[in-house]
């Protein structure tokens, strides 16, 4: 029913990039996650992103989903089909369409889009939904659901792995199972019965992702803190680390409730504020409890005194720093990695903190339930830095694993017994001479290890001085105790690929894209060296590598690169060496981008150096 | 420098049902100036405890930034102390006690700390009803810093120099009264006789207590234009009557007259007597309590005693629905699903 094409259209199989146009708040979203999920279900990489506006109804919203047979999941940029259902943002949506692409639109309003070059597919999914349904709120619901079902036909998704999804999305609900099988059937049949399929993009079953789970890190790292033992979450509400919280919350709910007596193992408090909910993590990882707070940049700014407080009274506690768009208020939907420096040095004189970087939700489940043992171990607070890229997107990471066999470190904690054979107890003596100092609980003996916490200076008893030598020794000590932390915290994850290559050092949600811009570095003849960095402080292992290149470039998600100012000041890194490579529009890094920034200056290095050697 | 005391006690010393004397519930010497009230409310909690037979060990004392704060350290040698940042005392409190509520919380604000930096904590404290003995050690001024106006001093009270006050006082006994405090008492720091019973009831109440104790600072407002000197707090107090604590399986010996007093009970079986002075106040009518504070505020007098009164309602614990095992003492087999329940999440998420 096409007329002839002017153009060629684009043919693939599983290696594509399709986006949603809605309209904030009509239900698309679980629309958007079902398609996604069907894809995942058929074996083939997926990487599914939600594109939001902070705004609760009626603002556009997209969802880009990648999909990508060799595994790259990063952002890949450019269009190839367009499910445009906003006419609010229509110019945009249709503009971004690359020559040869897709577009499929509600043609119960009649459009002419002035693209002659791309495949414009009329399904009018309004009418449709008129027709077969009388709830005003079902028939506008339902659309979303018709335009799946369209595309299964389009796009030969498996009819039988959407159906499997509804049913288990609707188990609680069943009445809505067949409501919304009959609106998948709804699009798919107005293909099948006046459309030509399939369309040159499809997806064909490939079954690459044995041991893969689809998960946000957000939820992951909620339930890493489930296994991890932690048992008081306080929290403020702050997109993006809110779902993270929810997460601990649900799973809690389902293992942390006394079969018995019905009560909860677990307290999740919403605090007035960050300072108080920080407050109240502090006090519970004060009285033993394991206790977290998860918040966002604007949250950290409003915690740093009491960050102050737990570093120099040395309080365990863990927390989740799921990074947005910075500064201020700044892109509260938008991704970034902008709030390093803001946590490693979090708080007013001398302060440093422990962080972890995880590149994936199976790290945000593991470094979650790591960070209590670390924060445990070293009495300090330990940051778990995500961003709202891998914290609100589903990704595909390994599936979870744990081992019973494994106790948690609750550090070095004195109990009864312990005081018992003391014959005086100091807080804050080192003795192990490892920085360390042993904790007691309160409660726990009558006349013995009982201190007095404080945030003023304070000698090995904890009690106040003002002998400001007295002050200088604690305050080596913590450094001390920091040394001690660069050999607990993850070691970077190097890959060494040949001689002569640059190095590329990257942290959290650039990895998918650093991967892949590899694979493309190398077959522009351009090899490199990857440090992917996990914690702070550095271990030997990052120093190591940098000092075996010449050059490295820096790859991160903010405008001043943080990572590489830390680097240089905790090392004495010359500025040389690291050369900054940094995004910071909000959306995340994409492989070419830093394909390109490499290739430029690699160019320009292997010329100057020629002409050095000639 | 905080100084430790002597630990020879006279062997004839007066003994509790523990074997403890009160010297045993002291704490360092007091750096705050000689003379200020805090010590003296230091010296009725000290008395509070003794009397009613607290093991030490098992009490956290909290506290924020400025001179009340630094009280915790005068008392309870044997409690931990958490000397926290400057207003958020409450939020440490808060975890501490969902961590384990099988201690006894006493937190120690001042005037500053409670109604000014951390009046947003001091609300939601109350509002969460954590169970828990709020002293705000109140003297209108902030001593620390050398004597500027807090945020609960009278309109009409200058300051040492001389200069006016420009401001309306915040109440915050009426106040915790509006947000659902359990237990409100105001006092003053001169009045042990009042004060003892006050803690010793507001100790074995379940719940947010809030104490007011109105606590001259000799250095900075204790001058003859302040109405937090000790002079005027004691010309201008107007007691609610004599408030008894009764512990649990004690006879009840009050010198009230017959027929005068009011008997409250405490969640543990103790008793609270309470003198009736005046029939239009009844302690436990919320909106009773506010009028009548307000009515002695406009004669020009200060209300003490136990203000307003619930031991019917929930604390935070109990709101969250919490394991009677404290979080604190939860095992890793109580606490982790395990490697089974994780391949059933894995299995959902494939």
């Amino acid at each position: 029913m096409l007329e002839p094409k002017s153009f060629q259209s684009i043919e693939s199989v599983n290696d594509f990039v399709i986006k949603f146009a809605n309209v904030n708040g009509t239900g698309s979203a679980s629309a958007n996650q079902m398609f996604a999920k069907a894809i995942f279900r058929m074996g083939i990489p997926v990487s599914p992103k939600n594109i939001f506006p902070s705004n609760i109804q009626g603002l556009p919203t997209w969802f880009e989903v990648r999909v990508s047979e060799k595994g790259y999941l990063g952002q890949r940029g450019g269009v190839d089909i367009a499910v445009a259902m906003n006419p609010q943002s229509y110019s945009k949506d249709i503009d971004e369409i690359s020559e040869g692409g897709y577009l499929l639109y509600d043609s119960t309003w009649k459009r002419n889009f002035n693209r002659s070059d791309i495949n414009i597919i009329e399904i009018p999914l309004t009418q449709l939904c008129v027709d077969s349904f009388k709830n005003p709120k079902q028939r506008a619901l339902f659309k979303n659901i018709a335009y799946v079902g369209a595309l299964s036909a389009l796009m030969e998704i498996e009819y039988e792995v959407l159906e499997k999804i509804i049913s288990e999305q609707f188990a609680n609900k069943p009445s809505l199972i067949e409501p919304n099988i009959k609106a998948l059937n709804l699009g798919r049949d107005y293909v099948l019965d006046n459309l030509d399929y399939p369309i040159g993009i499809k997806l064909s079953r490939r079954n690459l992702l044995e041991n893969k789970i689809l998960i946000s890190g957000n939820e992951a790292a909620g339930l890493g803190a489930v296994y991890g033992g932690a048992t008081f979450c306080s929290w403020y509400p702050i997109t993006p680390s809110t779902s993270l919280a929810e997460g601990y919350e649900k799973y809690a709910k389902k293992y942390r409730v006394d079969e018995k007596s019905g009560k909860n193992l677990y307290a999740s408090v919403q605090a007035e504020d960050e300072l108080a909910a920080v407050g109240m993590a502090i006090g519970a990882n004060w009285n033993g409890a394991r206790a977290f707070t998860a918040t966002s940049g604007p949250g950290i700014s409003l915690m740093s005194e009491f960050l102050g407080l737990a570093y120099f009274a040395e309080i365990p506690l863990v927390i989740f720093n799921v990074q947005r768009g910075g500064p201020s208020t700044g892109m509260p939907t938008r991704t970034q990695q902008s709030d390093v420096l803001a946590c490693a040095y979090a708080s007013h004189g001398d302060t440093k903190h422990v962080l972890l970087f995880p590149a994936d939700p199976k790290d945000c489940f593991d470094f979650s339930a790591k960070a209590f043992d670390l924060a445990d171990q070293l009495q300090t607070p330990v940051f778990v830095v995500s961003d709202l890229d891998m914290g609100m997107n589903d990704w595909v990471c390994e599936k979870f694993d744990w081992d019973d066999s494994i106790s948690y470190n609750r550090g070095k904690v004195l109990d009864y017994e312990d005081l018992e054979k003391l014959e005086s107890y100091g807080r804050y003596l080192d003795s192990d001479n490892d920085g360390i100092c042993y904790r007691t609980y309160p409660g726990t003996h009558p006349e013995k290890g009982a201190y007095f916490t404080r945030g003023t200076s304070h000698d090995e008893y904890a009690r106040y001085t003002e002998d400001g030598n007295i002050n200088a020794e604690t305050l080596m000590r913590l450094m001390r105790k920091f040394r001690t932390a660069s050999e607990l915290v993850p070691e970077p994850l190097i890959e060494i690929n040949g001689e002569d290559s640059c190095g590329i050092i990257f942290y959290g949600s650039s990895k998918p894209a650093v991967l892949e811009a590899k694979d493309i570095l190398r077959t522009k003849n351009i090899n490199v060296d990857l440090m992917q960095i996990r914690s702070f402080p550095f271990n030997l292992d990052v120093w190591e590598f940098i000092a075996s290149h010449d050059r490295i470039y820096v790859v991160e998600q903010n405008r001043d690169s943080q990572m590489r100012t830390l680097i240089m000041a905790e090392g004495g890194i010359s500025a040389e060496v690291l050369r900054p490579l940094v995004h910071f529009t909000g959306d995340p890094i994409e492989a070419a981008y830093i394909v390109n920034k490499i290739s430029e200056r690699e160019v320009n290095y292997k010329s100057h150096k020629n002409i050095k050697e000639r | 420098m905080s100084y430790i005391k002597p630990i020879n006690h006279h062997p004839r010393l007066e003994k509790n049902k523990l074997g403890l004397t009160r010297r045993d519930y002291e704490g360092a010497i007091s750096t705050l100036c000689a003379g200020c009230g805090h010590d003296s409310i230091s010296a009725c909690i000290i008395e509070a405890c003794f009397q009613l037979n607290i093991e030490a060990y098992k009490v956290a004392k909290l506290s924020g930034i400025g001179c009340s704060s630094k009280a915790p350290a005068y008392f309870l040698n044997q409690s931990h102390g958490f000397n926290s940042v400057h207003g958020r005392m409450p939020s440490v409190a808060t975890g501490a006690n969902c961590a384990n509520g099988d201690l006894l919380y006493l937190g120690i604000s001042g005037d500053g700390d409670s109604a000014s930096i951390g009046i947003g904590q001091f609300i939601h404290a109350i509002r969460r009803q954590i169970n828990m003995v709020y002293f705000v050690e109140n003297n209108g001024t902030y001593g620390l810093t050398k004597g500027q106006f807090s945020a609960t001093n009278d309109l009409e009270s200058k300051n040492k120099y001389g200069e006016d006050n420009l401001f309306k006082p915040i109440d915050l006994a009426s106040m915790a009264i509006q947000l659902g405090a359990s237990y409100v008492a105001r006092s003053f720091s001169g009045d042990r006789d009042q004060l003892i019973p006050l803690i010793k009831g507001a100790i074995q109440h379940k719940g947010f207590a809030l104490l007011d104790i109105i606590s001259p600072c000799v250095t900075f407002n204790n001058h003859d234009s302040s109405t937090k000197s000790y002079d005027y707090i004691r010309n201008h107090n107007e007691a609610v009557g004599k408030t008894d604590f009764v512990p649990l399986g004690e006879e009840i010996t009050t010198s009230y007259k017959s027929g005068s007093s009011v008997e409250v009970n405490l969640h543990d079986g103790s008793k609270i007597a309470l003198e009736k002075v005046n029939s239009k106040f009844d302690p436990t009518n919320p909106g009773n309590s506010l009028n009548y504070i307000r009515e002695k505020s406009e004669e020009g007098k200060l209300l003490t005693g136990l203000l307003y009164f619930d031991e019917s309602s929930e604390d935070l614990h109990e709101t969250l629905n919490l394991t009677k095992t404290p979080l604190n003492q939860l095992k890793q087999d109580e606490l982790c699903p395990g490697e089974k329940a994780l391949e059933i999440i894995n299995e959902s998420l494939s």
